[in-house]
């Protein structure tokens, strides 16, 4: 060996004692920090499981109960008056579903009218897509509810869903968009030639191929319409019409703060749904965030 | 872009020309429109019309009961004038815009950084940063965040841990507007998911030439990665920007619907739907509506404009 490629292995042994190093640092922010973000996920989980008057004992720091129990998840899945947590989850879910359906069907049929036509004012049209992206909602939230209080929709879900069968999430329509430009034409043209109309080439070739983006709308739609909070709140006025966004908030005024553990429960299993929906498709909805964001 | 452009018979000048290209530019017209009249209907009644209607509404006087009476400009004046809480919910809106998005832009920036290095376990902890942002706009996460923050909850009982005293920052009026800044930084994850998606797209050539030529990593930081970036933050910047000061569910939950204590977590929106959905003001809260859609779009344009002396587009030095 000679003495040249001695000094570039033992700079290389020694860089890599370094990088070692360095990743043993960098590690022990990272968990550091892992520990400070999901610290009061852990801790709420465990109170769950306590009984109500060990949650604020001494040992109150410690998420791991001492007595483990499930009388938290009955006593707060009754929930404070006559109607249950199961009828509010019921709820959530029926909202979720029809946004979710309106959803996909508006959006991707304007996203593909965006996408592949050539119309009239079809850059102002898609101007005002995009600036719909940024129109704040308490802007429109007032007349909107004067139109359906006229209709008498208010106290049901429709205003909850009727709108998202008319492409008003600009987000989505924008997603979609973007994923069928990366579609080739030439599927679309093969179909054409073979005598498919506009309408079969949307259903029986973009429609397909759009799934994943179909996918990452489903997702987001659910988690988003899972979590609202405002809408839900004016239009849904009757205990047997709430959605756990909802309930819970009632739940809480109801209580008065006397059954955390209850409450505990309560906020955990709502949090499920979107949980599990992060573990099984948590790389579309990074996907989806990054090609909306950046292309 | 048109499908005239890239056929070959592009290049063949003829008379004709000129005509068919407009006819085949617009050959969509029927069925874009087809295509297009769900959303044109949403576009009209859920968007346009509404936006209309809350800016004459803002002129008038309405409780949903008797027909809107015109008062002119004087729900404006008002707001400006004689409504401290008015004034006080901007203060407060600021406060937590100007804190809460430099900070969790911040955050996300450095993590995303960090969790760009080649370690082990690197997917795991991407995870664990995530997850909070797409819990953290929940009622639950509120819930959960008014314990935490009041006098017998974890955050208190740390405080004395180090020996600091333990007050409940939900009830003090000068500290509830933090629990609510430290919620928005805790859910950083999402700007952060948007830095390293535009981290992986810078070409790693830049940086192989920069160590070739003895940049230090620090160097490197400055001279690529920022420059590089500048184009996401800018987008997260606008993006965070316009969802804080529309923020409602955490300062609806931890006040009980309130603004409480003392106003001191009066949003602007929980304002405008305590005036227009429990006071039933509507034409008071549609102005209130017009002057978030004016506030909004102004900081939009400024951000716009001022984005020219910051943003890196790499077609820029070309031009």
């Amino acid at each position: 060996m000679t003495a040249s490629a001695l000094t570039v292995a033992r700079t290389r042994r020694r860089r890599g004692r370094q990088d070692r190093a360095s990743h043993a640092v960098l590690h022990i922010v990272l968990i550091a920090g892992s520990i400070v973000m999901i610290y009061p996920l852990i801790w709420m989980i465990g109170a769950s499981f306590k009984p109500e008057n060990e949650i604020f004992s001494g040992a109150i720091l410690n998420p791991f109960p001492a007595h483990f129990s499930w009388s938290n998840y009955v006593s707060g899945w009754a929930g404070s008056g006559e109607i249950t947590f199961g009828q509010f989850f019921l709820n959530s879910l029926l909202v979720c579903v029809g946004a979710i359906v309106g959803n996909l069907i508006s959006c991707s049929l304007a996203a593909y009218s965006f996408a592949r036509m050539r119309f009239k004012l079809r850059g102002l049209w898609f101007a005002v897509m995009l600036g719909m992206l940024m129109l704040p909602f308490p802007v429109t939230i007032v007349p909107q509810y004067i139109m359906f209080h006229a209709l008498g929709w208010t106290n049901s879900i429709l205003p909850l869903i009727i709108p998202k069968f008319f492409g008003v999430e600009s987000f989505f329509v924008f997603l979609m968009i973007q994923f069928i430009r990366t579609i080739p034409r030439e599927l679309e043209q093969a179909a054409q030639v073979d005598g498919a109309n506009r309408f079969q080439i949307f259903v029986r070739v973009v429609l397909p191929l759009l799934t994943p983006a179909l996918v990452t709308t489903t997702i987001f739609t659910f988690i988003w319409t899972w979590n609202d909070f405002f809408s839900q709140l004016i239009y849904l006025g009757k205990p047997e019409r709430y959605t756990v966004a909802v309930g819970l908030q009632s739940f809480l005024d109801a209580t008065g703060q006397s059954q955390w553990g209850a409450m505990f429960a309560m906020t955990t299993l709502s949090l499920i749904p979107v949980f599990l929906l992060f573990l099984f498709f948590q790389r579309r909805l990074v996907e989806g965030i990054a090609t909306t964001g950046l292309k | 872009m048109t499908a005239v452009e890239s056929e070959p018979r592009r290049a063949v000048a003829t008379a004709a020309r000129p005509r068919r290209r407009v006819r085949r530019q617009h050959g969509d017209n029927l069925a874009g429109y087809l295509f297009l009249i769900p959303w044109l209907i949403g576009v009209v009644v859920f968007v346009a019309g509404p936006t209309l209607a809350s800016l004459y509404l803002s002129f008038t006087n309405f409780n949903l009961l008797s027909a809107p009476r015109w008062v002119g400009l004087q729900n404006y004046i008002q707001l400006f004038t004689v409504d401290p809480r008015y004034l006080h919910s901007i203060v407060v809106t600021v406060i937590y815009v100007v804190f809460s998005v430099p900070l969790s832009l911040i955050a996300a920036l450095v993590l995303a950084l960090l969790l760009n290095a080649k370690i082990k376990g690197v997917g795991i902890y991407r995870s664990i940063y995530y997850v909070p942002s797409l819990l953290g706009g929940s009622v639950a996460i509120a819930i959960l965040w008014r314990q935490i923050f009041d006098s017998n909850g974890i955050f208190s009982k740390l405080l004395q841990l180090f020996g600091l005293p333990a007050t409940s920052w939900i009830s003090s009026p000068g500290l509830a507007i933090w629990t609510l800044i430290f919620l928005h930084i805790w859910q950083f994850g999402s700007p952060m998911v948007i830095f390293l998606a535009g981290l992986k797209q810078i070409p790693a050539e830049l940086y192989e030439a920069a160590s070739t030529e003895g940049a230090s990593k620090w160097r490197q930081l400055r001279s690529i990665t920022l420059p590089l970036l500048t184009p996401i933050v800018f987008f997260n910047l606008i993006l965070t920007l316009i969802n804080s000061f529309q923020a409602f569910t955490p300062a609806y939950v931890v006040s009980s619907g309130t603004g409480g204590p003392l106003d001191s977590t009066l949003f602007y929106t929980l304002y405008l739907y305590i005036n227009g959905f429990t006071n039933f003001r509507m034409g008071y809260a549609s102005a209130q509506g017009w002057v978030l859609l004016i506030v909004v779009g102004v900081f939009t344009a400024i951000a716009f404009i001022t984005s020219r002396y910051w943003v890196y587009y790499e077609d820029s030095e070309k031009r």
